[in-house]
């Protein structure tokens, strides 16, 4: 079970202090997930951070019972000059499990070939992606928090993994954060709109949808035509 | 297990993992690799022995001079590089707080064992050299020289943590710390004795914390050949409140981390 009470996140801006989450009050059960839709700047990864740990509320409490991942496919963590191996290693280390078993894992689930052993510094975008993906595989949690990760290199890949964490471990709690309804549509079961601060829970995704649709979302600009 | 031990585990695995993390980033696996950990610090001492030697920095006193800058700069780098490292040491790491075992203080303290054992090694590596080529002698009391070196590491350790936590607060003092380190070097103690100052101005130079070290170390290695000046009471006495701030500092630094 993870529980937000009453959370509040505000920065100090030049302005002032800027409330980005104003008293948040959540509960995602064991196995359970959830799909939360924000427009760009609603708070969504603000909220990603204070679940994770990274970052601390300002006002109000989380209780996590269960295990949290880091945000997943998370590559700011990266230390560019160490490997790919390096980076296992060290995520391995941090967690307390043992590196060994997992690199035969990571190796073939990367397609990183001779790169594994090369610093990520010199690795491509996708690779860099491929690598967060396997090195989030790599640990068990109990739930995982996505935060718009899903847009994970090419198709066949995004079917991996799709398959490792939505196939492998469906019995495990996540949060998907997106500006996307289409994606929470898929994967969620229930879903919450944040928008200024607050969280708007719906029975269903599709009260939830709609909302966010009609209430807070323009309708889209062609940019390219 | 109890909860205190379980923490206690957990802590130990994410230090050893940074250590190695930031061994491999720092030195890299080329040439030297980890010993460039020692061989560092020892190039710059080295190179100050050298022009200390040519310039007779001992003033003409009964001080051999290799053995002067050697307790003497070793000592600098203990606080100086220390501090330089934990400066500035939140901001480079904040992504690894999305992992949530790594805490702040974990990052500090790592960087403070990787530079500790870079200084250490350096300087028993260059006492040994010197006194196997019969340059300088050994230690008159190694348990003194062990008492102030542990002095200078204390002090190194808990100012670095009252420093790079203070960055969370105001990035003034990450700017502040270079030059101020730089204008303190003259007057840390390792290049002169409290003895050879003007009696007036021994007051003023002793209230260097890092000063009462570098005496406690000489007093050590030389014996009575020197005439030393310093009160353990007093160093002790300000390690002790600066460890106690850096913590203060530190509680609620980690919640004004800010992520990008």
């Amino acid at each position: 079970m993870i529980h937000l009470e009453s959370v509040v996140k505000s920065y100090p801006t030049r302005f002032g202090q800027r409330t980005v989450l104003d008293h948040v009050n959540l509960r995602l059960g064991r196995g359970r997930n959830l799909g939360i839709l924000g427009r760009n700047g609603a708070g969504k990864s603000t909220l990603i951070r204070l679940l994770s740990g990274a970052e601390q509320p300002s006002s109000g409490r989380i209780h996590r019972s269960m295990s949290v991942s880091w945000p997943l496919a998370f590559t700011g963590a990266f230390q560019s000059h160490l490997t790919g191996l390096d980076n296992l290693k060290f995520i391995c280390r941090v967690y307390g499990v043992d590196w060994k078993p997992m690199v035969s894992f990571v190796e073939e689930f990367t397609e990183l070939g001779i790169y594994f052993r090369e610093p990520v510094l010199h690795y491509s975008a996708g690779m860099t992606m491929r690598l967060a993906f396997a090195l989030s595989m790599a640990i068990e949690f109990d739930c995982f928090l996505i935060d718009e990760g899903l847009a994970v290199g090419d198709a066949r890949f995004g079917h991996r993994c799709h398959v490792e964490l939505f196939e492998k471990r469906k019995d495990r709690a996540f949060i998907l954060v997106s500006h996307d309804p289409t994606i929470i549509r898929m994967y969620c079961e229930r879903a919450c709109v944040l928008h200024e601060g607050r969280i708007h829970e719906f029975g269903s995704v599709d009260e939830a949808y709609s909302f966010y649709e009609s209430a807070l979302v323009p309708a889209p600009t062609v940019v390219f035509d | 297990m109890t909860s205190l031990r379980k923490s206690l585990k957990i802590q130990g695995r994410v230090i050893n993992a940074l250590l190695m993390r930031e061994v491999i980033t720092r030195f890299g696996r080329e040439n030297l690799g980890v010993l460039w950990l020692v061989a560092e610090p020892m190039v710059f001492t080295l190179g100050v022995t050298a022009f200390w030697y040519a310039a007779g920095l001992n003033h003409g006193s009964a001080i051999p001079i290799v053995a002067f800058a050697i307790t003497g700069y070793s000592s600098v780098l203990l606080w100086r590089n220390t501090v330089n490292r934990a400066n500035g040491g939140i901001q480079s790491n904040l992504s690894l707080l999305y992992h949530r075992n790594v805490r702040v203080i974990d990052v500090f303290i790592s960087r403070i064992v990787i530079e500790m054992a870079g200084a250490t090694g350096s300087f028993l590596v260059l006492a040994l050299f010197f006194t196997v080529i019969e340059q300088i002698e050994p230690p008159v009391d190694p348990l003194m020289v062990l008492a102030g070196w542990m002095m200078l590491a204390w002090f190194g350790a808990a100012l670095a943590i009252v420093i790079g936590a203070a960055t969370a607060y105001s990035e003034i003092v990450e700017r502040i710390w270079g030059p101020a380190s730089y204008l303190i070097f003259p007057l840390s103690g390792a290049a002169f004795m409290v003895d050879w100052v003007p009696p007036a101005m021994r007051e003023v130079v002793l209230l260097l914390p890092m000063v009462h070290g570098v005496e406690m170390l000489r007093d050590g290695y030389f014996g009575d050949i020197v005439r030393t000046h310093y009160d353990i009471g007093y160093v002790t006495l300000v390690n002790l409140v600066l460890t106690f701030l850096g913590l203060m500092l530190l509680r609620s630094a980690a919640k004004r981390t800010e992520m990008r």
